[in-house]
């Protein structure tokens, strides 16, 4: 069988096994839930409870204005103790709702619109992905409403269904599509109904061949197309999985949609299929605690707002020291100061690594190696781009197409002298960015 | 949990990182040499391990002294300097005196390397810079070869190179291949130079458009003159093993720092190199070119760079890095 799969790319050590033979638990109700008003990219939302309510599972906590927003919801019944800013995993502080559960889990879901695709209203169904919250759940929480709303002249043919899950360590989109494969796939044909597209395809990596095995079957008797991709970081990048799946290459700047195509993760399309069948919110997901520093590693089916280090110390707790704790996975997470920062609709993972040499080491100057030059999926010339963000040379950065940059770290994973350069590159985005606000003023 | 973790590393992703080093890559370089570094120490006698540790020790030194100076963290540890030394010693002819060698291989370091601002950062070749000088201060030294140990030729004491172009005699492709020729320490055996590039090869350590352009290049051109005059114009095969092409190509254009990012650079920078090295030994003054093709093709690798800057996902272009 003849792999899709896109140039360059990196084969770091995967270590799924770790948790990928464990079945999805649910996790217990933690004493508080800290819900952040901001989880997805776009307008915050404004609390629309006030702290001494009582609320129900389910029930509005705060909405946006905004078209590009998503509305956020209690995971548990109880009371609402305070609103007040408080750690976030993106680092900044954000207003969030603090909630104790009373443990009575008393739900208040929106009305089920049953569960059969081909008689559901797209525009209903549409407006029922905005209601629930749902954002992109492979971490980018790009409000799914919006992806799911192109404009009228960027007509869109294919779904794919993001099962590549590329990012080292983690298990939980596996683990989703091997326990959820009928609400996976009927969520996809939802959203497949939002978009009237022609084809549906489930694209997974060939290192999860049970995965593949379970959900060839069932995606074939529901007309799903499905594709095997090569196993190779970062395979489930939006752009990259495009170019390996239908060979179109979404244009420098532009997205998806631009090529007709519209990239969901497994997960969100579950999330989906919930909201739309049973009315249910997005207020809980499924992650991977992982790590050499964990004690167990496995995968959880999680309320949003519950603490790290709750979910932590309910999964076995820590081994060792740990050195770093990182949400997401090891290419492109976000490492933590605190087990204190709540789990959001974004977060895949919990990563604990242990205390190694390597987090602390300072790094040399390019040697022109072209290590990094052969693996940028996108193309550009991370040497360069590092040299240059050292020399302050912004523009030139931008001429060397640092926007282009998806932050997939392989040019830094693969760096003999060590070099930084996801974190130069960052830096150097706002830089430009700024530049430009400051031009266009 | 929670306040005891306050040692936890906020670096930015990603989080786990490849095993390769400056330091690992540069010990490579170093054990692949090994083999031709003895075979030379055999042939050529005790005087020659005087000049690789010589060089070597100069080459360390120099660097402490001008990091030193320079106030900058950077350790010995990477290693580069060790292979500057090895490198610069393996290109000198095999009775070079010390004293000889000392200034070379300080020339190598502070002018060829610390000058640009250290590893990484020159844009020449530091060991072949201090050749250069060494070939610009001792005209007559440079030039003295003596017949290693084991000679498998009966040409006099000049290189196989000089043989041809002055008295138009030539080597045996065999003496040629397994060392047994008049030449620089380092450039007289193709076979063990061959053997230490393909580990390095197979490791990526060397950028393989780079010689490969080369070699095709020479051959090439080669045979285009040996067509036109067999006479006086050697085949391929003699110019791919004499003299400094095997080390000049396999180790001293493939040096990462000094050569291009992109691959169709290398081959542009590969290619380069080749016509100039035949055009230097068939129709310039001197007998071997290779140390100079490299280095005024070291000059324009940034020209190259960015020349070949390949076209980004989603421009419209092929894939070309
Ligand atoms: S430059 Fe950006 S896109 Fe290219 S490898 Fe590095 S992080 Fe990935
Ligand atoms: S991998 Fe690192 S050392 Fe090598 S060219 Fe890229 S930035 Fe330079």
């Amino acid at each position: 069988m003849s792999l899709f799969t896109f140039k360059g790319g990196i084969h770091p050590p995967y270590e799924k096994e770790l948790a990928k033979g464990s079945p999805i638990q649910t996790a217990g109700l933690p004493k508080s839930l800290t819900i952040p008003l901001v989880q997805h990219i776009g307008a915050p939302c404004a609390p629309v409870v006030e702290a001494g309510d009582v609320v129900k599972k389910g029930q509005l906590l705060g909405k946006g204005e905004s078209f590009v927003s998503a509305p956020v919801h209690a995971s548990a019944s109880g009371k609402v103790k305070r609103i007040e800013k408080s750690l976030h995993p993106l680092g900044q502080p954000v207003l969030s709702v603090v909630l104790e559960p009373d443990g009575n889990e008393e739900t208040a879901y929106m009305t089920p619109m049953g569960g059969d695709p081909g008689t559901l209203d797209p525009e209903a169904v549409k407006a029922r992905v905005k209601d629930a919250g749902i954002v992109g759940l492979g971490g980018a929480t790009f409000p799914a409403h919006v992806k799911f709303s192109p404009p009228k002249d960027k007509p869109i043919d294919t779904f794919i269904l993001n099962g590549c899950e590329c990012e080292p360590y983690l298990t939980a989109d596996h683990r989703t599509m091997l326990e959820r494969t009928d609400d996976m796939l009927l969520g996809a044909k939802m959203i497949g109904r939002i978009l009237n597209v022609r084809r549906i395809i489930v694209a997974v990596e060939n290192n999860k061949k049970d995965a593949i095995e379970t959900c060839k079957k069932s995606a074939h008797a529901e007309g799903v197309e499905f594709s095997v991709t090569a196993t190779k970081y970062p395979q489930g990048g939006e752009k990259m999985l495009i170019k390996a799946v239908l060979g179109r290459e979404v244009p420098s700047g532009g997205l998806p949609m631009d090529v007709g195509v519209v990239v969901s993760n497994v997960g969100t399309a579950v999330a989906v299929c919930e909201a739309v069948r049973d009315g249910k919110p997005l207020i809980e997901r499924v992650l991977t605690v992982t790590g050499n520093a964990a004690k167990s590693p496995g995968n959880w089916l999680v309320k949003i707002g519950t603490p790290i280090g709750e979910v932590v110390e309910q999964a076995g707790g820590t081994t060792g020291t740990v050195g770093k704790l990182i949400i997401g996975g090891p290419m492109m997470g976000i490492a933590q100061s605190s087990f204190e920062v709540p789990v959001i609709k974004g977060t895949s993972g919990i990563l604990l690594l242990r205390e190694e040499a390597y987090m602390k080491e300072g790094y040399l100057p390019c040697i022109k190696c072209s290590f990094c030059v052969q693996v940028c999926p996108t193309r550009l010339l991370p040497s360069r781009l590092s040299v240059l963000a050292e020399a302050e040379a912004w523009e030139k950065m931008e001429e060397y197409g640092v926007n282009d940059c998806i932050e997939c770290g392989s040019c830094a994973y693969v760096c003999p002298s060590k070099r930084p350069i996801v974190q130069l590159v960052k830096a150097a985005k706002i830089k430009v960015r700024e530049i430009k606000k400051r031009e266009n003023a | 949990m929670g306040k005891e973790q306050s040692a936890m590393v906020l670096s930015i992703s990603p989080h786990i990182k490849s095993k390769e080093s400056v330091r690992r890559i540069m010990l490579s370089v170093i054990i692949t040499l090994l083999p031709a570094v003895g075979y030379s120490i055999y042939q050529f006698g005790l005087h020659a391990l005087f000049m690789y540790c010589i060089s070597v020790a100069t080459c360390l030194v120099s660097e402490w002294v001008v990091v030193r100076l320079r106030k900058r963290p950077f350790s010995l540890r990477d290693g580069s300097a060790i292979v500057t030394g090895i490198l610069l010693a393996m290109v000198l002819p095999p009775k070079f005196p010390l004293y000889g060698v000392v200034l070379g291989a300080v020339v190598a370091i502070v002018i060829g390397k610390q000058i640009f601002g250290g590893v990484g950062y020159n844009i020449f070749n530091p060991a072949l810079i201090g050749r250069a000088f060494l070939a610009a201060t001792y005209p007559v030294f440079i030039s003295s070869y003596v017949q290693p140990r084991m000679a498998l030729d009966a040409v006099s004491q000049a290189t196989p190179l000089a043989a041809m172009k002055f008295e138009g005699v030539m080597t045996s492709y065999r003496a040629l291949f397994l060392g047994g020729t008049g030449g620089s320490l380092g450039e007289t055996s193709a076979l063990f130079l061959l053997v230490g590039a393909v580990y390095l090869l197979v490791k990526k350590y060397i950028k393989w458009r780079i010689p490969l352009s080369i070699f095709l290049t020479v051959a090439v051109l080669g045979e285009i003159f040996h067509l036109i005059n067999p006479a006086k114009y050697p085949d391929p095969l003699f110019h791919l093993f004499a003299g400094g092409l095997m080390i000049g190509a396999l180790y001293m254009a493939t040096d990462m720092v000094t050569s291009p990012i992109t691959k169709r650079g290398s081959v542009i920078f590969g290619c380069g190199i080749g016509v100039l090295v035949v055009f230097i030994r068939l129709l310039g003054g001197l007998p071997e070119g290779v140390m100079y093709a490299i280095l005024f093709m070291n000059a324009f690798v940034p020209l190259i760079n960015r020349a070949t800057k390949p076209k980004i996902f989603g421009t419209g272009g092929r894939d070309e890095r």
